[in-house]
């Protein structure tokens, strides 16, 4: 015990002893100039092992350098050389500044390498620090410029900062989605994107175009951290305020944000993507960022790169192409024989099953796609309801309904008294690629007739109604699209039963039963 | 005129009441008013063709005199309640005070009246000339004759006395008593004297009436307990010789005579379940009690006693048992095909890394074993399953090895069971065997510790005398336990099958149970039941939300649903349990992965039990197809060695899945026949067969045709002819609407009589006021008439006085 209290006493008294140093230290440094070689110290202090020191040396450091960008102790302009700081003949003052500049430069050298630090307190407190300075910096420019020509920013410390953000080597997700709050702001949403842009065309031109996961992710937390308002007037909330004509502010102008967004993902969507990476982007793209782009059907080679790969991929391709088509007037050859394409076994086992059954019953509400192209669909669906599990059957099935509805020429599908009682193989043709010659419209929907003996008693009443007339009015099928299996399940189980029907010849043994199947195969020795 | 017609209608209406003779009246042509019909229907009789004005007249005016005016005349006359009780306005007095005072009142009320000769010192209350306290008894019935005697107080002695003066009495007295003539008595003495003979006479009737009734009851009682000798079936040799006893009591041969009457009802009539029950309960109960005899270790004899016995009592499954000996009965029975491969699964939980190399190995082993199989003869279904069990055992044979040396040491240790000392023996034997009456386990725990360390064939006997000892005739709770014990059972099923090595043949012992149960209460099984069902469904959904893929459901899942199967039909339509099972099964064929050769096991299994459920119904089951069809890819895609066993399984279960489900599918045909034309060079046999098993051609369909419908006929301008059944302006179409019309006449109607009755009642009080007012005023003019000719004749006469005075 007692070791275990003397530490924690050296702690205690190492703590303080820290805090009270680099406490005095600053007030030291602020108070007078003399003093100003202790800034070595508390510079020090950023590189220890404890990350408590870290974080405290950071803020410390925060409010050193902001106090001394107030008070215009920082040198501005181009920095000459600290060895050349003796030899030039320059006044004290200057020769302070100077000096003070320099250990600034060191400072934000040491919070951006800290940002790659493990723990993620002192990430944290870099970043912010950073942030601070990026603020103090674009209030008090550190370089000569000529305010007409260019606007105040420190895009430099920016850049760097956006670039060990997007690191290469870690994840750094966390850490991003801290900087979201700064991204609120829009100038630096704005220089933000342009960094990023820079970013992106550097690393991705430095490994050749291969694939860099982690580093990819990085990117895809931030871009999608990116939020463009929906109205220029929004845009009043900068960090750094310009005395001089704000209304020409590139980072003021909603358009120029559309334009930055826009060259940064298609930037970032030029190179080639990991297969999750697809899916993480396809799934977000037709809420969040095509309505932000200035022109969305530049993602028209991303998106039918997508919907060429095929699987799931393609099935969420889906999405953006169809607001392509519908509100950007984009034309999609073989649109539909694609669609075709797409649908195998697959479809009801992917998560996205949903969506897709919601975007096919759009694509196919039309009433002015010919019959030959719905009843390959139909017929399609029919023949792949055959191996779908009961919950996609009880969306399938009111769907194959409502296209019979919806185009009544399909209806021989389901009704051919013309052939009536003259057997015939089925001519639909499966392996044709082609709607248009798989002979649909020659066939019946016999597979629907073979679902009415499905185990599932939902099922097998969705499946009688091919037997009559259909009614006039579509089934909705919005409800049952998220239906799981288990929903189903309680469906079943939660309904009240009057009287529960039993087994009437009583079992004598596990595997002996009037229709065993598994006795015969399995035995229990 | 209006006066004259209802003097004469009064006079006339006075007649009629007053004469029953009414023929005469209607016979009037005066008094009779003839309906006029419009029409004359044939057939119909209507009551109000002739009416008689006058007398419905005069009988309204008779009743409104005898209501209306009396309520009339008493307008406004009020009465006022005056309470005449003592001291009802006295505020001084307390209420027991004026209570006391009216008591006292009332008793001299009642003392000042002249019943001297009433006997009782107490006033009796009657009612209908009953006495009170006598009806309150009411328990003991009384006869009619003593009750005659009991109301009739004066006896002939007593009239004689008061009603035929003293002089008889005294002399009667004087010729009855003659030891004590010489007092001349008073009235008084006499009267006293009589007093007390009536006394005592009354008291000797009521002790006589106890004792009739003593004796009744004691009949009764002895009669119960012939009864019972009667319920009890005697042998007829006892009774002939009882009855030949000669006992001519004439009581006895009463009862004997009733007691033979009775005989006529079944003397053992037939046992209900609960009789049953009991008896059984009571038969555990005593065989119970002899085992707890025998556990003390008394007597010897009873131990071999006890060995017949139980032989007899179905107890053959060895007297002795302990603990070592089951546990390797249980290890040989629970030997099911999986099993092995849930120890070989726990294997590669213990080392990872060796774990692959094993799994390698066995597949080595395995394609080793089904080369010789194919090469040696070509059996395809039961060998191939007995090969792959083989394979199994073969597997899990380290393992056995193992354990059996540990058994084997377990089995030293224990003492012998036949030991030299019979005492010790019997008393071991006692223990080992198993009590005959058993609480309902009130928990989980409860019950495996009752069944825990039993073999199979004792934890069926175990569970079935829990079952007979808490039938549910027996007492209120024990529906409720037993439907708690199903639930519990599952619960235990299930542990049997996920330890390790699973013991099923214990589960199959317990299917009886467990299916009597169910029969029992069919709701609490269901509930059990679907509880298990939706559990696991939904951890494997939850499962399949986190991971993306859920593990093949256990052996306890599995041994559930064909458990599912025994009890619940799976053929229904819609079934409360079976259409979750389905979909359990659906879950679990599509969305479990597949990753090692166990869980090919369990697929098939479950492939099995689907076929199972479907049989009867002859349903398709499109994820069975799908799941054979991947595990036949993937046999065709992988190591070709990986699975030959596996694939034969599939196979078999292909053949079976098609020869059963008629539902002919194209695809699946030709997905098969891709896949087996692949690993024809081993299984061309089986691939011929399956070719045998699938029709060559594709059959025909033809093509599809909406139902029949019945064609709607065409609308026709023929008039529509439509039975009459009800004349009359009764509108409306439906039963409500008539009704509704039917009750709006009839309110109509009642509000035009009570209108016209509260017309005529105000008539009539206006007729009546106006004759008031007129007798008034007749009266009035005749008042002053009067005293007209009073004073004229005054007047008069003081002109005559002054007349004479002047004279």
């Amino acid at each position: 015990m007692a070791p275990s209290t003397d530490s924690n006493v050296k702690d205690e008294n190492s703590q303080v002893s820290y805090k009270k140093d680099i406490n005095t230290k600053t007030g030291r440094i602020l108070q007078n100039k003399k003093h100003s070689n202790d800034i070595f110290d508390v510079i020090e202090y950023l590189q220890s092992e404890k990350d408590k020191e870290i974080i405290f040396a950071t803020n410390a450091c925060k409010r050193v350098f902001c106090q001394l960008f107030y008070r215009g102790d920082l040198y501005v302009g181009d920095l000459p050389q600290e060895e050349e700081l003796m030899s030039g003949d320059r006044s004290a003052e200057e020769k302070y500044r100077i000096f003070m500049r320099h250990r600034y430069n060191n400072c934000v050298e040491l919070l951006l390498e800290n940002m790659g630090h493990e723990a993620f307190q002192v990430k944290e407190a870099s970043l912010c620090a950073l942030m601070k300075f990026v603020e103090a910096e674009g209030k008090h420019p550190l370089q000569n410029l000529d305010l007409i020509e260019h606007y105040i920013f420190p895009r430099e410390l920016l850049r760097t900062l956006v670039e060990h953000l997007l690191s290469t080597e870690e994840d750094m997700s966390l850490l991003i989605s801290r900087f979201q709050e700064f991204l609120e702001m829009d100038d630096v949403r704005y220089y933000v994107m342009s960094s990023v842009r820079d970013n992106i065309y550097r690393v991705m031109g430095r490994n050749k175009k291969a694939v860099i996961p982690v580093y990819q992710n990085n990117v895809y937390t931030l871009l999608s951290n990116i939020n463009v308002p929906s109205q220029g007037s929004k845009m009043k909330h900068f960090l750094v305020k310009q005395a001089y004509r704000p209304e020409e502010w590139k980072a003021g102008k909603l358009k120029e944000h559309k334009r930055a967004f826009e060259q940064m993902w298609l930037l970032f969507l030029k190179f080639k993507l990991p297969s999750s990476m697809y899916k993480k982007i396809l799934v977000i793209l037709h809420e969040s960022i095509m309505p932000q782009m200035s022109d969305p059907t530049l993602l028209i080679d991303f998106l039918s790169a997508a919907y060429d790969i095929g699987g799931a991929i393609s099935l969420l391709a889906l999405n953006g192409l169809f607001i392509l088509i519908h509100k950007h007037n984009l034309d999609y050859p073989d649109f539909y024989k694609k669609l075709y394409s797409l649908l195998d076994p697959s479809i009801f086992h992917v998560k996205y099953r949903a969506r897709f059954f919601h975007l096919v019953n759009i694509f196919l509400s039309s009433t002015h796609l010919p019959a030959y192209l719905v009843a390959a669909f139909v017929k399609r669906f029919a023949r792949l309801s055959l191996t779908a599990p009961p919950t996609a059957l009880l969306i399938l099935l009111p769907f194959i309904c409502n296209l019979i509805r919806r185009h009544p020429s399909c209806r021989v599908l389901i009704h051919r008294p013309s052939a009536a009682e003259e057997p015939c193989d089925d001519p639909y043709v499966i392996e044709e690629e082609d709607p248009a010659q798989c002979h649909a419209l020659e066939s019946s929907l016999w597979e629907i007739k073979t679902l009415q003996k499905h185990y599932h008693p939902d099922v097998a009443k969705a499946a009688m109604k091919i037997n009559e007339p259909l009614t006039e009015q579509e089934e909705e099928i919005s409800e049952v699209l998220e239906l799981s299996t288990f929903e189903l399940m309680e469906r079943d189980l939660k309904a009240e039963r009057k009287t529960i029907p039993l087994e009437f010849d009583t079992a004598t043994e596990l595997l002996k039963s009037p229709r065993e199947v598994l006795g015969v195969h399995f035995s229990l020795e | 005129m209006m006066r004259k017609q209802q003097t004469f209608s009064r006079g006339l209406s006075d007649k009629v009441r007053k004469s029953k003779a009414a023929p005469e009246i209607q016979k009037n042509p005066f008094e009779v008013k003839i309906n006029r019909k419009k029409f004359d229907v044939l057939g119909r009789k209507s009551k109000h063709d002739v009416g008689l004005p006058g007398v419905s007249r005069s009988r309204a005016i008779q009743k409104r005199k005898d209501t209306l005016l009396k309520e009339f005349r008493l307008k406004d006359k009020n009465n006022t309640f005056i309470d005449r009780r003592f001291g009802e306005y006295d505020s001084k007095l307390t209420p027991e005070e004026k209570i006391l005072q009216r008591f006292t009142l009332e008793r001299q009320r009642t003392q000042d009246r002249k019943d001297m000769y009433n006997l009782n010192e107490e006033e009796e209350l009657t009612h209908y000339g009953q006495s009170l306290a006598e009806m309150e008894k009411m328990t003991d019935v009384i006869d009619s004759d003593s009750d005659s005697e009991e109301k009739g107080l004066l006896s002939a002695e007593l009239t004689a006395t008061h009603f035929g003066g003293g002089g008889g009495l005294l002399r009667k007295k004087s010729a009855g008593d003659e030891e004590e003539e010489h007092k001349p008595r008073s009235r008084q003495e006499l009267i006293e004297e009589l007093i007390f003979k009536s006394k005592q006479e009354k008291r000797e009737r009521q002790t006589q009436k106890e004792e009739a009734q003593e004796l009744t009851e004691k009949l009764d009682q002895e009669w119960k307990s012939i009864q019972n000798l009667l319920a009890h079936k005697t042998p007829k040799a006892e009774r002939t010789d009882e009855t030949d006893k000669p006992k001519l009591d004439q009581y006895d041969m009463m009862v004997r005579e009733l007691g033979f009457e009775m005989k006529a009802q079944p003397s053992e009539k037939l046992k209900s379940a609960e009789e049953l029950a009991r008896e059984e309960r009571q038969r555990l109960q005593t065989l119970e009690a002899d085992r707890l005899k025998r556990m003390m270790g008394d007597a010897e004899e009873d131990a071999v006693q006890t060995n017949t016995h139980v032989s007899a009592d179905d107890m053959n499954d060895g007297f002795i048992l302990d603990g070592d000996d089951r546990k390797t009965l249980a290890y040989k029975d629970g030997k099911w095909n999986i099993e092995g491969e849930e120890e070989e699964k726990e294997d590669e939980d213990g080392d990872e890394e060796g774990g692959e190399e094993e799994d390698e190995d066995d597949e080595d082993d395995a394609e080793g074993e089904d080369d010789e199989e194919e090469e040696g003869e070509d059996d395809e279904e039961d060998d191939a399953d007995e090969d792959h069990c083989d394979l199994q055992s073969d597997e899990g044979s380290e393992d056995e090895d193992g354990q059996g040396a540990e058994e084997e040491q377990l089995c030293a240790e224990e003492p012998p069971a036949v030991s030299e000392e019979q005492k010790k023996a019997a008393q071991e034997a006692a223990r080992a065997e198993l009590p005959y009456t058993f609480p309902a386990p009130e928990s989980y725990s409860d019950l495996k510790q009752l069944l825990q360390g039993h073999g199979s064939e004792q934890q069926r006997l175990i569970l079935d005398r829990t079952l007979k000892c808490n039938h549910p005739s027996l007492s209120a709770g024990n529906k409720a336990k037993l439907q708690k014990l199903f639930g519990f059972l599952l619960e235990y099923v299930g542990d049997l099958a996920t330890q390790n090595p699973p013991d099923l043949r214990t589960v199959s012992a317990l299917i009886p149970q467990i299916c009597g149960l169910c029969q029992m209460f069919p709701e609490a099984a269901c509930k059990a039941v679907q509880t298990l069902l939706s559990d696991s469904g939904h951890s494997m959904e939850e499962t399949l939300e986190v991971k993306g893929r859920a593990p093949m459901p256990d052996l306890d899942m599995l041994v559930l649903l064909k458990i599912t199967a025994l009890l619940f039909p799976s053929s229904d339509f819609r079934h409360p349990v079976t259409t979750p099972a389905f979909l359990f099964l659906s879950q679990a064929l599509t969305r479990c992965a597949v990753v090692s050769l166990e869980d090919v096991c369990k697929g098939l299994v479950l492939c099995c039990l689907a076929l199972e459920y479907v049989s009867l119904s002859q349903r398709i089951f499109p994820e069975l197809l799908n799941f054979l069809l991947g595990l036949l890819h993937l046999t065709v895609s992988d190591k070709h060695n990986m699975g030959t066993a596996v694939c034969v399984c599939v196979c078999v279960c292909v053949c079976v899945c098609v020869s059963v489900s008629q539902v002919f599918l194209n695809q699946c045909r030709i997905s098969i026949l891709l896949c087996v034309d692949l690993i024809i060079t081993l299984l061309c046999d089986l691939h011929r067969e399956i070719l045998d098993a699938i029709p060559e051609k594709p059959s025909q369909h033809a093509p599809l045709v909406f139902k029949k419908k019945k064609p709607i006929p065409l609308k026709l301008f023929t008039p529509k002819i439509v039975q009459i059944l009800d004349y009359g302006k009764k509108r409306g179409n439906t039963k409500e609407e008539k009704e509704r019309e039917r009750l709006k006449h009839k309110y109509k109607r009642e509000f035009k009589g009570a209108l016209r009755e509260i017309r005529k009642d105000t008539r009539f009080l206006a007729r009546e006021k106006l004759s008031d007012v007129m007798s008034r005023d007749a009266e009035r003019k005749r008042k002053v008439k009067e005293l007209y000719g009073s004073l004229a004749t005054q007047e008069g006469e003081w002109k005559a006085l002054k007349r004479k005075n002047r004279k």
